[in-house]
C-alpha cells in the first residue's frame, strides 16, 4: 500500500530533532534508515503523525575508537559500518554480524542505531549489543542518558528510549586480542530474518576461557543471553564435551516462538547446533587472533 | 507539498511530490519513468532497485523528498541511445528473463554489485542478488547473464 499521510519534518542538527520529539511525543517517528519503519507505514502498521527525518542531521554519522570503546552515531548507514577497517579490527563480532543484514540493498540505507531503536528481537545487531554489554546514549531536552543494554530491550519492537529521547550513539567495548568470535544464524535464505541468530564471543586466557558471551536472535521477543551456559564455561578448556554440555544448558529454560518458519522445537534443535558451532568457531579465532 | 530538485539519469529534475510519496512512485508518476517496477511496495521484493550515488537501494524504502540533492540512476539510464549496455545484452543472449516485471531490479542491483565487483564469480553473484525476487526463472538463466556480463567486461 502508500503510506499513510503525516506531517514531515526534517531538522539538521540534533538539538532540533530533540525538540521535535518534545513537542510532538508519541505521535511522532524517528525516521533513520527507514528499512524496517517505511514497511510498517506501507502495511498502515504504523500511523504517526509526525516523521522526524534525522538523515540530514549530519553529527550523526560516524565511527570513532576511544578509551577502550567504540562509539557508532545513530545515523552510520549499515553498509560504512561494514566496510570499515576500524569497526573490523575493534568490534569484530559486530562486523561479522553486518553481512547477515537484510540485503546489500538493505545496508544501503539501513542504519546502526535504526536497526537497535527497532529492536526486533529477531535481527542480527540486538543480538550483538547484548553479547557484548553495549551502552546506548539517548539525548531529550533534560540531558542524556546512558542506557545499558541488558535494559535497553524491553518487549517485541520496544525498547527503555522515551517517545521525547533520541538515540544518539551506540557505544561497543572494543574487544581484546585474547578474543575470539563468531556470529551464526539459520534462515530460509540469505538476508531473511533469522530463525535463530546467535552471538558468540570467547576470551581465552592460558588455555581456559575467561569469559564467555553468548546471545541470541529470535528466541524469545527481546535478545537472550545464554547465563547458565556462560557459567558453566568459564574457567574450563575448550573441548567437544564442554560446548556440547553448553549447548544444552543454553537450551535447556528457552521457550522459543513456533511460527510457519520453524516450530519451537526445531527451533530449540537449531539453537543448540548454533552454539556448538558458535563456541567452536569463536574459541578457533581467538587462537588465531593470540 | 515538498519542492525538490535532484539527478535523474544526468539531467536536474524537479518536483513538488507529497512528502509521504516514496522515490519509486515519485519516478514512475511524477517522472513518466516507468522503468522501475513496484512489486511488493515494502521493500521484499528488489523490482524497485535504483542505484542512488552509487549504490543499489530499493526506491520504495525512501521518501522522494529524501532524494532531493542526489543523484539517481534508474534502468531508462543505463543506455540513453536505447540501446543496450554489456549487462543488458548478457542477459538477453542467457535468457535471464521471462516475464520480465522484475528485470529492471536485478539489472539495477547487478549493475552496482558488478561496477565494485568487476571479478565476482558465481557465488557472490548469487549473495548479491538474494535480495531480488523473481517467480518465473528459477535464477539460474539471471545469473547466468551476470557471469556472461562479468566476463565480457573483463575482456574489454
Amino acid at each position: 500500500m502508500k503510506l499513510p499521510p503525516f506531517d514531515y519534518e526534517a531538522p539538521e542538527t540534533v538539538s532540533e530533532a530533540v525538540e521535535l520529539l518534545a513537542e510532538h511525543g508519541d505521535e511522532a517517528s524517528v525516521l533513520a534508515g527507514g528499512q524496517s519503519l517505511i514497511p510498517l507505514l506501507a502495511l498502515r502498521l504504523a500511523r504517526p503523525a509526525v516523521l522526524v527525518d534525522i538523515n540530514g542531521v549530519t553529527e550523526l554519522s560516524g565511527v570513532s575508537a576511544a578509551d577502550g570503546w567504540m562509539a557508532i552515531g545513530t545515523m552510520t548507514r549499515e553498509h560504512v559500518a561494514e566496510e570499515s577497517e576500524s569497526v573490523a579490527d575493534t568490534v569484530p563480532l559486530l562486523a561479522a554480524a553486518l553481512p547477515y543484514i537484510g540485503h546489500e540493498a538493505i545496508r544501503s540505507r539501513g542504519t546502526i542505531g535504526g536497526s537497535l531503536a527497532h529492536a526486533d528481537p529477531a535481527a542480527e545487531l540486538p543480538a550483538v549489543a547484548r553479547a557484548l554489554d553495549a551502552e546506548f546514549v539517548v539525548r531529550g531536552r533534560s540531558g542524556e542518558r546512558v542506557i545499558p543494554a541488558a535494559e535497553w530491550f524491553e518487549g517485541y519492537l520496544m525498547t527503555s528510549r522515551r517517545p521525547d529521547e533520541l538515540l544518539v550513539e551506540v557505544r561497543f567495548p572494543t574487544t581484546g586480542r585474547d578474543t575470539g568470535v563468531s556470529f551464526q544464524e539459520v534462515a530460509r535464505r540469505h538476508g531473511d530474518f533469522a530463525i535463530v541468530g546467535l552471538a558468540t564471543s570467547l576470551s581465552l586466557s592460558d588455555g581456559a576461557i575467561s569469559d564467555a558471551r553468548l546471545a541470541f536472535a529470535g528466541l524469545s521477543d527481546v535478545p537472550v543471553r545464554a547465563d547458565a551456559a556462560e557459567d558453566l564455561l568459564v574457567g574450563e578448556r575448550p573441548s567437544t564435551e564442554l560446548f556440547d554440555e553448553a549447548a544444552r544448558r543454553a537450551t535447556a529454560d528457552v521457550d522459543p516462538p513456533g511460527d510457519l518458519h520453524g516450530s519451537s522445537d526445531y527451533r530449540k534443535t537449531v539453537a543448540a547446533a548454533l552454539v556448538r558451532r558458535g563456541l567452536r568457531a569463536a574459541a578457533a579465532h581467538a587462537l588465531g587472533r593470540q | 507539498m515538498v519542492d525538490i530538485t535532484l539527478r535523474v539519469n544526468g539531467a536536474t529534475r524537479t518536483g513538488s511530490p507529497e512528502a509521504r510519496k516514496t522515490l519509486a512512485d515519485f519516478l514512475r508518476d511524477d517522472l513518466n519513468l516507468t522503468g522501475t517496477h513496484v512489486g511488493c511496495e515494502h521493500g521484499a521484493c528488489g523490482a524497485c532497485t535504483v542505484i542512488l550515488d552509487g549504490r543499489a537501494v530499493r526506491s520504495c524504502l525512501m521518501l522522494a523528498v529524501q532524494a532531493a540533492g542526489r543523484e539517481v540512476t534508474t534502468i531508462e539510464g543505463l543506455a540513453p541511445d536505447g540501446g543496450m549496455g554489456t549487462l543488458q545484452q548478457a542477459m538477453w543472449d542467457s535468457h535471464s528473463f521471462q516475464c520480465g516485471f522484475c528485470t529492471p531490479g536485478f539489472v539495477m542491483q547487478a549493475t552496482a554489485f558488478l561496477s565494485d565487483h568487476p571479478d565476482a564469480n558465481e557465488q557472490q553473484i548469487r549473495e548479491a542478488l538474494s535480495g531480488n525476487i523473481c517467480r518465473c526463472t528459477g535464477y539460474q538463466s539471471i545469473i547466468d547473464g551476470v557471469l556472461l556480463a562479468a566476463e565480457r567486461n573483463r575482456a574489454h
